[in-house]
This record gives structure tokens, C-alpha cells and sequence, in this order.
């Protein structure tokens, strides 16, 4: 139990950290005018010159990949549960590092998505 | 709302694909050749493969949602695919799930539910147009 542990600790942490700097990269990029295909392929160009973009590759290919060794000890219905507690270190980024405004509401729904997180976790 | 469902879907699709195609390979072991043939194992396998296809379809989705949505935002609101993997893992892997898993998505739902009532933009985006 600790190897998986430990496991969901790097999945948790790079799927958080990968995805902060996606985010710092996609707004530095700016939205796409339309959602037509060539605008999207656009689009998909300025993020692929993006630092940051870069800078989460690498995170979220580990943590990737500590979900494909996961997968292969227990059941889908545990990993993908499990690995949801990177909403609470997901939020807390996105509070201090991205400096989003995290109201009440929100933070309720997140207390709320961990407590089910942790119900189906425990099935 | 598109992009947000589309990204759901992907997600869904893919990690299902992935258990499928992880479940054929076995049990990795954690050694220098477990982990090669393991490797070797997930970049010969089809399903593998059109599980990443999904994903990709997934990274796409999510990459236009976070250049205009808060991150703690999409994150939560993503999580309502819980629901729908579930019912997934039900019909096509056919694992069990206990009334108190069902409890859970239920919270998950209702998490969800009280998050997308916020705003979706809390920060400031840089807005470009693309030339025509």
C-alpha cells in the first residue's frame, strides 16, 4: 500500500504543478477567436511556442506515467477517484500561484468533491 | 460548455481505453526490466494508443477552456465526468461499485454543481485576435 501511496503522491504533484504552468501558458497565449478548426490549429501553435507549456510537459508525462503503473495494481474506479485529491493542492495553486479569487462557493464545492473522492475511494 | 463536455468525454474515453489496454499488459513490476517491458508493452499496444488519441482530443479541449477560465474553475467543474466514469466502469468493465461510492459521485455532483454557480473568470486574459 505505501508503493501506491507514494505513487498517487507523484501523480497528484505532477498533474498539479504540469497543470499550473499549462495554465500560466494558455493565458498567456489568449483565447482563440472562433472555434473553427484553422483558428484551433492556430491556437494550438501559439501554446506550442509558450515556455510555460513546455514547462508542464515533463510534469505531466510523470504523472502520466504513474497512472498507467496505477492502473495496472487497481481497479479504474479507485485510480481515477484517488487521484482527484489534486483538487485541494490543484486549488491552493491556483489561489497562490495564479492568484485566482477563490470564493466560498467554490471552495465548498471543492470540500465537496473531496469528501465524495474520498467515499468512492473507500467504496 | 462545448469544450467543457468535449473534454469530459475525451477524458472518459481515454482512461477507460488506458485500464482496458493496462489490463491486458498485466501487473507492472517495479524493476529495471519490469519497467522496460512494461515500456515496451504500452508502445506496441493498439488500444494504448487510441486511448492517447482520446486524451489528446481531451488536451486540446482543456487547453481552450484554461486561455479563458480560472483554473480552479475548470478543475472542479471537469469533475463531473466522475459520474459518467462510473456508469462507464459499470456497463463496460463491468467492476462493482457500493452504495457508498455512489454516495461519493453523488457529493462530486453537487461539488460540481455549486462551483460551475461561480464566475468562470476571476483573473485578467490577454485577448488576441487571430488575422485573417
Amino acid at each position: 500500500m505505501i508503493r501506491v501511496a507514494l505513487l498517487l503522491g507523484v501523480l497528484i504533484l505532477g498533474t498539479t504543478g504540469g497543470e499550473i504552468a499549462m495554465t500560466l501558458g494558455m493565458k498567456a497565449t489568449g483565447e482563440p477567436a472562433r472555434l473553427r478548426p484553422r483558428e484551433l490549429l492556430a491556437f494550438l501553435w501559439r501554446a506550442l511556442r509558450n515556455g510555460w507549456f513546455w514547462a508542464g510537459v515533463p510534469l505531466m508525462a510523470l504523472s502520466f506515467y504513474a497512472l498507467l503503473v496505477l492502473l495496472s495494481w487497481q481497479p479504474v474506479s479507485f485510480v481515477i477517484p484517488a487521484s482527484a485529491l489534486s483538487y485541494v493542492v490543484g486549488t491552493l495553486g491556483a489561489k497562490y500561484i495564479l492568484r485566482e479569487d477563490v470564493g466560498p462557493a467554490r471552495w465548498i464545492g471543492v470540500v465537496l468533491v473531496c469528501a465524495g473522492v474520498a467515499l468512492v475511494a473507500a467504496g | 460548455m462545448v469544450m467543457i463536455l468535449a473534454m469530459v468525454v475525451c477524458a472518459n474515453t481515454g482512461d477507460l481505453l488506458l485500464k482496458r489496454g493496462m489490463t491486458q499488459i498485466g501487473a507492472v513490476e517495479i524493476s529495471a526490466a519490469g519497467l522496460r517491458h512494461a515500456l515496451l508493452a504500452t508502445v506496441t499496444s493498439g488500444t494504448i494508443w487510441i486511448g492517447i488519441v482520446f486524451l489528446i482530443g481531451f488536451m486540446t479541449s482543456y487547453m481552450t477552456v484554461l486561455s479563458w477560465a480560472d483554473y480552479s474553475y475548470v478543475m472542479p467543474v471537469g469533475a463531473f465526468g466522475y459520474a459518467t466514469l462510473t456508469l462507464f466502469a459499470v456497463t463496460f468493465l463491468h467492476e462493482t461499485v457500493s452504495p457508498r461510492r455512489w454516495v461519493g459521485v453523488i457529493l462530486i455532483c453537487v461539488g460540481v454543481l455549486l462551483v460551475s454557480q461561480t464566475r468562470p473568470r476571476t483573473t485578467e486574459v490577454a485577448v488576441r485576435e487571430v488575422a485573417a
